[in-house]
């Protein structure tokens, strides 16, 4: 089946099997490999994208249940010029990435945290990231990144 | 140029994973790629009497489905996948091949291999493979396998593999016990542990279109290792062979093996002239990818009336699992000259058994062997504290090593020579950053008032031992390797520098360390150098990354190799500015002419000349050029000190870590920024050995939570903010004094917390929690306890 979404802002368009995730749509089809796949029991978040302004586990959806959709990828949170997100600058800055691998989930997730709850407490920050899982920080240095994103906004 | 060297400098690796640009493993692909669908035992012990891969076969997509005795008739392997380290010469070792034929031994052993044309199809298909299975006895545990009844393989009539003793003085071990005042003795369980890397292990084998070469794409940590032990077993030639690491999600010894796999992709792709991909899934990497821990430990310490220590004796009893992988049964010995930790023992002894399981198997798992020491020690130090009736860390100040003085290359009980170390200090910094005094003071006012929320405080002196490895020392212990580690540095003609790693990164940013040591070398700009690494082809020597070796060996390999470029440049520089080699001075990235501040070249100008050639010395080779292997003439010996601050509710037994302390010595830091995040991960991964995580069997040998649903991995809410700070105690083992840092949290933290647990419950009587400290467990503890001193006529 064909579905069509809009990708950082681009139309995008794949023939995927019905029972295909969007992950694996926006991952094997649309090739924006940025998002990863940590699990199989929607516990990770490493696959958190943002789908009409919300953060959404890409692995817990169909492709097909996303057409039409908006939808950001870590692919789009730079400006074009290559300028980091501000998300993406404080956890550069912190220090808050280790691999890398968790890194495009919680960037998405902490971002669309930050929309919600402008100023968070670090238990906020915690609570707010719960969904996602790093194996590499010990999230000390995502929750100050966090922190400093907010502290920057 | 300003330093450099020791700065928090940002990482370089940092912008293309933040910006999705980072390319793991399963994110590459390439076209007419067959993906592999693994048809895994659903039974830990079993004869297979029969596969149906007919329907499997006629699957849209399917390309082929083999058997394992199909791939054996093949001929696909040269030799069974490789254990490195025989630890004795008469240990036990069956044939372990990348498929089952006959016989499968744990559940996730692959009976057949699926090729189809996309990922949910090779699954599908995996899926309609039938296997008849006549069950066999399952060995589900080590005590299964200690009690003998049933037999992990058959053929081998035992299930012990070996039995490997250190007891330096026998006779003194048994006066010292003899002698003693007091004797503790504590028994621990280490828990099997899931590493759970965030990125699942994946493989993509490309053969190449002419000449029969393989590039394997591999999520490894041992991509030089790999290739040396995939040509010994499939029979391709090494040269054939280019293994690349890509990004690799994280590692944690998870990724340091040669996996079933790799070896199906490289040989598949060989034979079916097709690319040849897999990505294990999550829940899958219970049974594909090998598991931590797995120990049962007697620890028994013999102490004179002041509670100081006479003698150490210790034994473990280690679960191999199904197979001897990589290096399976050399973990526990990696912990077995740690068993003394950082004190004074004139006696000693350590001896371990291990023994076959049907169960996924064990191999490194951050700290391999030293986190199991360290509990084993640090957890009958407080113990003893106990008996002898002293505070923790007063045990620990009267038997450090050196009184807890500075020392340096002191040979202790097990035999080694620590490097150096400074131990009081470290521990006067911890209590003090922890306010250790008003802990105690919180503590016996929640206990005075019957406060629900008990306080616990648990500290854990550690010491461990990195910088793997002088190769002679590895030879001692019977290791297949060599322990050194190759650097090359580059000037090239522009004045840029090309760094090339042996070791190969996962998260650890060598390409930032690195580039801060050459550029503090060469007066370098750090945004000037380039790190190469991960890619047989364009590094061609490494022994690559575990036992937290890279700076330690790696980093230093290459300081050294800058030292080469310098001595070169000297002797170029003394040529083309007419002067004596003695008489220029090298500062900043230019040498000068003593006396004459205006004679001088730049590095990068002498690296042009060494480029053109035109005016060398008579002789000189061209180009700056220069690698250095480096063979550690010892070990190095990271210390610190962790203080733990739990809160148990006493109704609900829930453990909350409300506060850490930890202290660490890795001696000179190169990039503080980078030891802290490894510091912090370690931690973690500590406490959630402590607080959650185990892979759970029952009893047929089936692992109970192999999904990221049941198996614990800590969230963000679970473990508290970390205090850190440092002490300095440069290491002795190398030129840059450097120790190494990767694994040192997780070796200083389970002990901590699960004496913070103690700490809280003593006035229960309780002296000890297993691991993981779940609410249900000291719950219990608690209540039963409590029912006891009742039934015991209460206090
Ligand atoms: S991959 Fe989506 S939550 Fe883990
Ligand atoms: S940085 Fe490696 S999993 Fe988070």
């Amino acid at each position: 089946m064909q579905v069509e979404t809009t990708v950082n802002g681009k139309a995008m368009s794949a023939d995927v099997e019905p029972r295909t995730l969007l992950v694996h749509y926006l991952r094997d089809e649309l090739e924006l490999t940025g998002t990863n796949v940590g699990c199989d029991t929607s516990s990770c978040g490493a696959c958190t994208v943002h789908i009409d302004g919300e953060s959404v586990k890409s692995c817990t959806m169909l492709a097909a249940q996303a057409r039409g959709a908006e939808i950001t990828t870590i692919e789009g949170m730079a400006s074009a010029d290559g300028t980091l997100h501000p998300m993406q600058a404080a956890f550069m800055e912190c220090h808050g990435l280790q691999c890398g691998y968790c890194t495009p989930g919680m960037v998405m997730a902490a971002s669309s945290l930050l929309k919600e709850n402008p100023n968070p407490t670090e238990q906020e920050v915690r609570e707010g990231l719960e969904g996602n899982l790093c194996r590499c920080t010990g999230y000390h240095n995502i929750v100050k990144s966090v922190l400093t994103a907010a502290g920057g906004a | 140029m300003t330093a450099v060297m020791g700065t928090p400098m940002k990482r370089k690796e940092d912008p293309k994973l933040l910006t999705g640009e980072g390319k793991f493993v399963d994110d590459i692909h390439v076209h007419g790629e067959l993906w592999m669908g693994m048809v895994r035992s659903t039974m830990a012990h079993a004869k297979i009497n029969a596969i149906d891969t007919a329907e499997a076969a006629g699957m849209p997509g399917v390309h082929s489905v083999f058997t394992g005795t199909q791939l054996q008739e093949m001929g696909l392997w040269a030799a069974p996948l490789p254990c490195a380290w025989p630890v004795t010469e008469d240990m036990l070792n069956p044939p372990h091949f990348p498929t089952a034929s006959e016989v499968v031994h744990h559940v996730g052993d692959i009976v057949a291999v699926v090729l189809a044309d996309s990922r949910y199809r090779a699954a599908d298909a995996a899926e309609m493979v039938v296997v008849d299975y006549e069950p066999l006895p399952a060995v589900a545990s080590i005590e299964d396998a200690i009690a003998g009844e049933k037999l992990a393989h058959a053929g081998l009539g035992t299930n012990k593999a070996f039995h490997w003793p250190l007891i330096p003085d026998p006779d003194a071990l048994e006066a010292a016990f003899a002698n003693a005042t007091h004797v503790v003795k504590g028994e621990f369980v280490q828990q099997r542990l899931i590493p759970a890397a965030m990125e699942p292990r994946g493989v993509l084998a490309i053969p190449s279109p002419a000449g029969g070469d393989i590039t394997l794409y591999t999520s490894t940590q041992v991509p030089h290792i790999l290739k040396v032990m995939l040509a010994a077993t499939t029979g391709i030639s090494e040269s054939k062979l280019r293994i690349i690491a890509p990004a690799v999600g994280g590692g944690f010894g998870a990724k340091l093996n040669v996996n079933p796999d790799e070896s199906l992709a490289v040989t598949l792709a060989n034979k079916l002239s097709r690319p040849v991909r897999w990505t294990e899934t999550r829940s899958e990497a219970a049974f594909s990818t090998h598991q931590g821990r797995g120990q049962k430990q007697t620890m028994e310490i013999a102490a004179d009336e002041n509670g100081k220590i006479l003698g150490v004796r210790a034994h473990i009893d280690a679960d191999m699992g199904a197979y001897m992988m990589l290096i399976t049964p050399g973990v526990p010995l990696l912990g077995s000259f740690l068993y003394t930790g950082v004190y004074d023992v004139p006696a000693f002894g350590f001896t371990c058994d291990g023994y076959f399981t049907n169960l996924t198997p064990t191999d490194a798992y951050r700290g391999a062997g030293r986190p199991e020491a360290s509990y084993a020690i640090e957890r009958v130090m407080d113990m003893l504290s106990y008996e002898v009736g002293v505070t923790p860390e007063e045990i620990r100040r009267r038997n450090y090593l050196a009184g807890g003085g500075e020392f340096e290359n002191l040979e202790v009980a097990s035999t080694l020579v620590f490097d150096s170390g400074n131990y009081s200090p470290n521990l006067d910094m911890a209590l003090d950053m922890a306010k250790m005094a008003e802990l105690r003071a919180e503590q016996q006012r929640r206990r005075d008032a019957g406060d629900k929320k008990q306080l616990g405080i648990g500290l854990c002196t550690y010491v461990e031992i990195c910088g793997l490895a002088p190769s002679r020392a590895l030879a001692g212990l019977n290791y297949g390797a060599g322990g050194w580690e190759a650097g090359t540095v580059r000037l090239l003609p522009t004045g840029k520098v090309e760094v090339v790693s042996g070791s190969t990164p996962h998260g650890q940013g060598h390409e930032t360390a690195w580039s801060q040591i050459v550029a503090d070398k060469l007066g370098i700009d750090p945004a000037d150098i380039t790190v190469l690494h991960s890619d047989t082809a364009i590094s061609p020597l490494g022994m690559d990354t575990y036992g937290s070796r890279s700076l330690a060996v790696g980093g230093v390999a290459i300081a050294m190799a800058c030292d080469k470029v310098i001595d070169k440049a000297r002797l170029i520089a003394a040529h083309q500015l007419e002067a004596n080699p003695d008489d220029l001075d090298f500062e900043a990235g230019r040498f000068g002419v003593k006396g004459s501040p205006d004679k001088g070249l730049l590095i990068q100008e002498i690296a042009f000349g060494a480029f053109t050639a035109h005016n060398l010395p008579d002789g000189m080779e061209p180009n700056l050029n220069e690698q250095m292997i480096f063979d550690p003439p010892n070990f190095a010996f990271p210390f610190g000190t962790h203080v733990a601050v739990v809160e148990v509710d006493e109704d609900t037994g829930e453990t909350e870590l409300i506060d850490y302390i930890a202290i660490d010595d890795c001696g000179n830091h190169v990039n503080p920024l980078i030891i802290e995040g490894q510091v912090h991960g370690g931690i973690v991964q500590g406490v959630a050995q402590a607080l959650y995580e185990g892979a759970e069997y029952d009893a047929e040998g089936n692992c109970k939570n192999p999904s990221l649903m049941d198996y614990l991995v800590p969230s963000p809410t679970e473990v508290p903010n970390i205090q850190t700070g440092y002490t300095y105690t440069p290491s002795t083992s190398n030129p840059l004094g450097v120790k190494g840092v990767g694994e040192a949290g997780t070796i200083g933290s389970a002990a901590a917390v699960i004496n913070a647990i103690c700490d809280a419950l003593r006035p229960h009587g309780i002296t000890d929690m297993s691991m993981p400290a779940t609410p249900m467990k000291v719950w219990k503890a608690i209540n039963s306890a409590d029912s006891t001193a009742n039934n015991g006529g209460g206090q």
